[in-house]
This record gives structure tokens, C-alpha cells and sequence, in this order.
């Protein structure tokens, strides 16, 4: 083959094809019209969602790379799932370098959009409900990433979910920025991942504001490097509506923060106010597990400054009425457990912030045995501040 | 019976038409242009896998094969079949799955209702390509004089054999990724050698198809003896047959942290005392996937008890539950010691 037509050759081969629009429309026929489109799709098209309900019967999936699927706007353009017979999500996504943005799940009969395995994703301007309100029959997660590198989750609004309205887990380097999760059961929920940035977000009337989770048994373990700044936690008090049986159904009643185990979490510049158990909580992991590579204390928790609003005043404890008349009326706003792998290892706080602690002595240990008291730390004046977040490509394919 | 008849008689008359034995059912010839390509042909007869369609009569080279343990769908009878292109031949690898040369092919239709009143739904196929193994599902027509490709899937009312009226999904062809998947790229699940009968192995080995019969292998029970049968290997063979695809390290479900495959013995793996993750109402109020000797405390059970989307397992493939498998995994837990 001469050089010229060898050339030609590899032109013919490489040049890659025009990326295109698909543009589907609500109607007669779309769940097999949207669903084709999702399968048909090549790396870098644009599946369009024009405005209007789309009455789906069947989960979704996409599974091709560097696909963008973008609506006419998260309440323009609505999947409306109240009508699914099968699979365990509204939408799952398999695939890397994926773009979500711009339209609405309603009522999954499972989670509302999983993705799993999928590097770079970004989820923006993403609505998922659950219409009828908080409800224990509620799907599970909204925003469901899951074993990825690379997650960006923006602009978006989760309510009605019965676990994590955004669900991030074992994953790394996350960002969740201005978001607004309400009515979940727990608003975020960074579980067994690293290097996440949670900011900006708004979690109201949740159970539980914002969690971060280290959980043993899983394929992918030790959480930490997670850093919570300049979020509003407000008005957190909604009854835990979570089935029995998942580790969030035991998150009490208006708690803000919860960290459960974890390496490295640092909680500055939030906002919270009204959130009647606890503002801030850390604690252990109680449950007998049997995992090696497992450690249940919390480690290296830093509470910076924030603004404490009222809070503690109407605690989901045990004991309520003894400790509010112990306290003063409102328990302080950081709530420990007390347990801690070496002293001081497990918590730190910053100058002014007050708490109180149930000095417990070994994990799982019954709070029967708690010796409430209020924290004597040493305030710190210094703290790392970890490299955290989403890769920043993910945020300029917004932009 | 009368099923096992049938598929004796599919299996003498396509090993005779391999053989070169002159068969009256051997004459069609498989496209390995459709097989192979790189399009998804639009109709099934496309690939010329059968000589008879209608009465899924298997073209030459077309070869029918069963499962001790089969997955369950809602009842249907399942007719398979692998193709071997000429002079190629499966490779066995101890007891797992049988390796497939380029150019093979799996194909697996679905039907409903006995004699006259079967009415074939789908046919999948599995295409080994170069670039690796691709999943088609297609679709019969209702004169069932043709199978086309339902890329997006699609769903029909149909009564199951246990007399249920259920909206039947056909996957599509992400959801057949969604089981045929281990870390992203598709593979076969059904014909691991554990799976298949000595006789099976031995008749295609004896033919030339399979390099040899593995020896040592373990075997899967027969689930004809599910009723009577040792509840223990019944039960892992109906997990590992019907979820371990998902629940698997490198499964669509592998966050999930349970591994239900045969071969699994950790006991928290294969979900004994092990909390769920991400159940959410599918746990059922449980604290665990599988309390032993409390089948009503399980969440595994409860799981596979259930038609509701949510909870129901699997999640797909399934729009009523498998009284059989039910009465196996209750009987398997209701066993376990503490």
C-alpha cells in the first residue's frame, strides 16, 4: 500500500463520525422510542428530551461512553415512572464520561437514577420526586452513583427518597455542590468513598441533613477525606420514614451532620439551624461486624467554625428530658459518642464550638451506659485541608 | 416428559446432521456473515439457525442443549441451542463456563403453553464477534412465522403455566447486558460444564464439538428432584444459577457485597448474617439477607417472594414468583444451624 493511499486509509478509520442529536418526544411509543435511542447512541451524540411527560412502564439504561442525555428542563421534562412494571431503577447507567442534565424522574418503583461503574459522570439540574411525599414504599436513592471515579452531582433536587435523596458510594473524588435535597430520609449520603466535596447544598426537612457513612463488608472499604462547607442544614425534622432494616432507618429525628466512622472529615462554614437532635454528630460504628480491613471508630473529625442556629432542643434520645434540664433547654450543637481509637484521635473543634458527649467507653457499647457530659476538648487552631472533588473536566463540560 | 423427549429427539437428529449422517432436519445452513458481522440483523431467520423455525428444528451445526439447574422466567419453557461454526469445537475449563471459539453462537427462545398451544415470544442470541460477545433479544410475530429484533425490548400479557396473568417483559438489549455481564463486558452464563449433564458432554465430545469432558468436575443437581432432593445444593444451584450472574464480584450487583456463586464459602458472602446496603423496602423490615433457620427473617427470601417492582429479585426476568424456588431456599435456610 503507497504512503497516499495508506493515509486515506487511516483518514477513512479514525476520523470520527459528527457527533449527533436524537431528539426523542413524549408520546405514543416512548419508552421503546427513548430506549432505542439510548441503545443506538455513539460516543459523544446528544439524546435530546423535548418538554412534556414521558409515561414510562420500564427502567431505563445507557451504556455507550461519552454520551449526553439533556432535557428541556428539570420540570419541562418529566419521566414519569408511576406506571413501572420492572427493573430496580428508573434510569442506569453503565458507562463513562456520561452527561445527565436538565430533566425529572418521577416516582421510581425503585432508585431513581443509578449509575454504576461509570467514571466522569455528571448529574445537573436533575430533579427526582416521589410525588405523594415522604413514604416508607418510597424508592430508595435518587441520585445513585456507585463504584465510579469521578462523580459530579449539581444544580439538582431529590425529595421523597425513603434512604439517600443523593447517594454517593464506593467511590472517589466527588463533588456535590448546590443541591437541594428535602424530605429524604437522609438528604446526602456519602457512604464508603473518598475525596469527596459536599458544598452548597440545601438539606431541609430530612431526617438527617448530610451523612457520611463508613460501613464494613463491602467490596469497596475505608471512607474518608470527605470535606462538608458552606452548606445550609435546616429544619431537619422530618420522622425517619425508612424501611426497617437499612442502616439509615436508625438516623434520629433532626440530626444536621451525622459522621459514622470514616478517616478525615472536615465540617466547616455550614449553616445549621432547627435541627432538634443534633446539629453535629460522630460516632462509631455499633454493630458486630466481621471484617478485617474494617475500623468502626470515626478518625480525624474536624469541626471548624459554622453557624449554630437553635438545635438540640427536641432530641430523638433516650433520656430526653434529663439531659434538656441537664443542658440548659438545647442540648449543644456537636453530639460524640465519646469513642475515640487513641485520645483525641477521633474528634477536633475549633475554637467556640461547644458539644456535649455520651463518653462511651468501647464500641457497641448500650447507650444505657452513657455518662452524658459536656466535651472538654482542647479547641484546635489548625487543620489539613484535604485535596477533595470531581476532576475539574467535569465541571467545564457545564460550562 | 414429554419435553425431554423432544429435546433427546432435537439432540439425535442435529449430532446425526454434524455427524454427516444424512438428516431430513439438516439441510438449512447458518449464515456466519449475520453471526459474524457487525450489523444486528433485523429478523432472527436471518442467521439461518433453524431448519424449521416455527417448530424450533435446528439448522446443521445448530446443537440443543439443557441445564440441570435452570434460570427461571416466569415459567417459560426454554429451548437452546449452541452453534459451532464448521470445524471448530468448545473448550472446557474445569467445571465453569465452556469457552466458545469466534464465529459460536448461543441461542435461547422462550415460550409459553404445551403442544398446539405453544406460542414461541422470543429468541435470544448471544453472537461471539471478534470484538467480543453481543446480546440480541427478537421478538415472534404472532403467526410465529418470525422472530425481529426488539433492540428496546417490549412487553405482552401472558398467563403463566401456574395460571398467572402477568405483563411479560422481553429485555432489551442493555438489560441482556445488564445479567450477561462481568466487569463491562458481556459474557455467556448458562452453559458452565457443572451445569450440563456427563451425557451431554460426553455425546458432544464424542462428536468432536468439545475438546473433552472435564473431568472431576462438579455438578449442579438435577432440579427435576427440586421437591425431594437435599435442600443444601439444590438451593446454591438455584442462587448461583438465578442471581449469582448479578451477584458476583464484577456483577451488576457486585456493591452489593453479596456473592451467591456456587463456589463461594464464606458464609457472609452468600448473605449469612450480612446486612444489606442498598435494599431499601426490599429489606422487608429484616436485618439480614439470610438468617439461619429463619427463612420469614431472611431478606434474600423475602426478595424472591415478592412480584412487586422494589423490591422483587432479580429485578429482571421475573413478574411472578417461583413457588419451587421459594419452597427450596425456605427449606435451605429453615436447615442452617446458628
Amino acid at each position: 500500500m503507497n504512503r497516499i493511499a495508506l493515509a486515506a486509509a487511516l483518514l477513512a478509520t479514525a476520523a470520527p463520525l459528527a457527533a449527533e442529536t436524537h431528539v426523542i418526544a413524549p408520546g405514543e411509543g416512548a419508552q421503546e422510542r427513548l430506549q432505542e435511542a439510548l441503545i443506538l447512541a455513539e460516543p459523544g451524540d446528544e439524546i435530546v428530551l423535548e418538554a412534556g411527560r414521558f409515561v414510562l412502564t420500564d427502567g431505563l439504561s445507557l451504556d455507550v461512553d461519552g454520551v449526553t442525555v439533556r432535557g428541556a428542563g428539570m420540570d419541562a421534562s418529566v419521566l414519569d415512572f408511576t406506571g413501572q412494571m420492572g427493573a430496580g431503577e428508573g434510569l442506569l447507567v453503565t458507562s463513562d464520561n456520561v452527561t445527565l442534565r436538565d430533566f425529572a424522574l418521577e416516582n421510581t418503583k425503585g432508585d431513581g437514577i443509578k449509575s454504576k461503574g461509570a467514571d466522569n459522570i455528571v448529574y445537573h439540574a436533575i430533579r427526582v420526586e416521589w410525588t405523594g411525599g415522604p413514604k416508607e414504599t418510597n424508592g430508595a436513592y435518587g441520585i445513585y452513583p456507585v463504584e465510579s471515579t469521578g462523580v459530579l452531582v449539581t444544580g439538582s433536587k431529590v425529595s421523597g427518597a425513603s434512604d439517600a435523596g443523593i447517594y454517593v458510594g464506593q467511590s472517589r473524588d466527588i463533588t456535590v455542590r448546590g443541591n437541594l435535597v428535602q424530605f429524604n430520609v437522609a438528604g446526602i449520603e456519602i457512604e464508603n468513598s473518598r475525596n469527596a466535596l459536599v458544598t452548597g447544598n440545601i438539606a431541609t426537612r430530612n431526617t438527617g441533613g448530610l451523612l457520611v457513612f463508613d460501613l464494613p463488608g463491602l467490596p469497596v472499604m475505608n471512607g474518608g477525606n470527605v470535606v462538608l462547607r458552606d452548606n445550609i442544614m435546616k429544619d431537619n425534622d422530618t420522622a425517619n420514614f425508612a424501611p426497617p432494616g437499612n442502616i439509615v432507618a436508625s438516623v434520629r429525628r433532626g440530626t444536621g451532620v451525622l459522621v459514622m466512622a470514616n478517616d478525615g472529615v472536615l465540617i466547616e462554614g455550614n449553616t445549621l439551624d432547627n435541627n432538634p437532635t443534633a446539629h453535629v454528630m460522630v460516632i462509631a460504628y455499633t454493630q458486630p461486624f466481621e471484617d478485617a480491613r474494617y475500623n468502626p471508630h470515626a478518625r480525624n473529625v474536624v469541626v471548624g467554625p459554622n453557624a449554630f442556629g437553635r438545635g438540640g432542643d427536641d432530641p430523638q434520645l433516650d433520656g430526653k428530658d434529663m439531659l434538656l434540664a441537664a443542658f440548659g433547654g438545647a442540648l449543644p450543637p456537636v453530639l460524640w459518642d465519646g469513642l475515640s481509637e487513641s485520645p483525641e484521635s477521633a474528634l477536633k473543634i475549633a475554637s467556640g464550638v461547644t458539644g456535649w458527649t455520651l463518653n462511651l467507653s468501647k464500641v457497641g457499647q448500650s447507650l444505657a451506659e452513657a455518662q452524658p457530659g459536656p466535651l472538654m476538648l482542647t479547641p484546635t487552631t489548625s487543620w489539613d485541608v484535604p485535596e477533595v472533588g470531581a476532576p475539574a473536566a467535569l465541571e467545564a463540560r457545564l460550562k | 416428559m414429554r419435553r425431554s423427549v423432544a429435546l433427546l429427539l432435537l439432540a439425535c437428529a442435529s449430532f446425526g446432521a454434524v455427524l454427516g449422517h444424512a438428516s431430513a432436519t439438516g439441510v438449512a445452513a447458518v449464515s456466519d456473515a449475520a453471526v459474524q458481522g457487525e450489523s444486528f440483523p433485523r429478523k432472527l431467520s436471518d442467521f439461518g439457525f433453524f431448519a424449521e423455525a416455527a417448530r424450533q428444528v435446528p439448522a446443521a451445526g445448530v446443537t440443543p442443549y439443557a441445564l440441570n439447574t435452570p434460570l427461571w422466567s416466569d415459567g417459560a419453557e426454554k429451548l437452546r441451542f449452541i452453534y459451532l461454526p464448521q470445524g471448530t469445537q468448545l473448550a472446557a475449563e474445569g467445571d465453569g463456563l465452556l469457552r466458545f471459539p469466534v464465529g459460536s453462537a448461543i441461542i435461547k427462545t422462550f415460550a409459553f403453553g404445551e403442544g398446539e398451544a405453544r406460542r414461541l415470544i422470543e429468541t435470544r442470541v448471544l453472537l461471539h464477534r471478534a470484538e467480543g460477545w453481543v446480546a440480541l433479544p427478537y421478538r415472534w410475530n404472532s403467526e410465529q412465522t418470525e422472530a425481529t429484533l426488539a433492540l428496546a425490548g417490549g412487553r405482552l400479557d401472558l398467563v403463566t403455566p401456574a395460571g398467572e396473568a402477568i405483563s411479560y417483559a422481553i429485555p432489551n438489549k442493555n438489560q441482556c447486558k445488564s445479567c450477561h455481564s462481568k466487569d463491562g463486558e458481556v459474557i455467556p452464563i448458562g452453559p458452565k460444564a457443572r451445569n450440563l449433564s456427563q451425557e451431554w458432554l460426553g455425546g458432544m465430545a464424542a462428536a468432536g464439538l468439545l475438546d473433552a469432558v472435564p473431568v472431576d468436575a462438579d455438578s449442579l443437581p438435577d432440579w427435576a428432584t427440586h421437591a425431594t432432593g437435599p435442600a443444601q445444593p439444590l438451593a446454591r444451584a438455584y442462587l448461583d444459577v438465578n442471581c449469582a450472574h448479578c451477584h458476583q464480584p464484577g456483577g451488576g450487583a457486585s456493591n452489593s457485597g453479596l456473592d451467591l456463586r456456587w463456589e463461594q464459602d464464606d458464609p457472609h458472602a452468600i448473605g449469612i448474617m450480612k446486612r444489606p446496603v442498598a435494599a431499601g423496602r426490599g429489606a422487608g423490615g429484616h436485618d439480614f439477607s439470610i438468617l439461619p433457620g429463619q427463612p420469614d427473617k431472611s431478606i434474600l427470601l423475602y426478595r424472591m417472594d415478592s412480584a412487586e417492582p422494589g423490591v422483587a429479585m432479580p429485578e429482571l426476568g421475573k413478574a411472578s414468583v417461583d413457588r419451587d424456588g421459594v419452597a427450596v431456599v425456605r427449606r435451605w435456610i429453615s436447615e442452617l444451624k446458628d
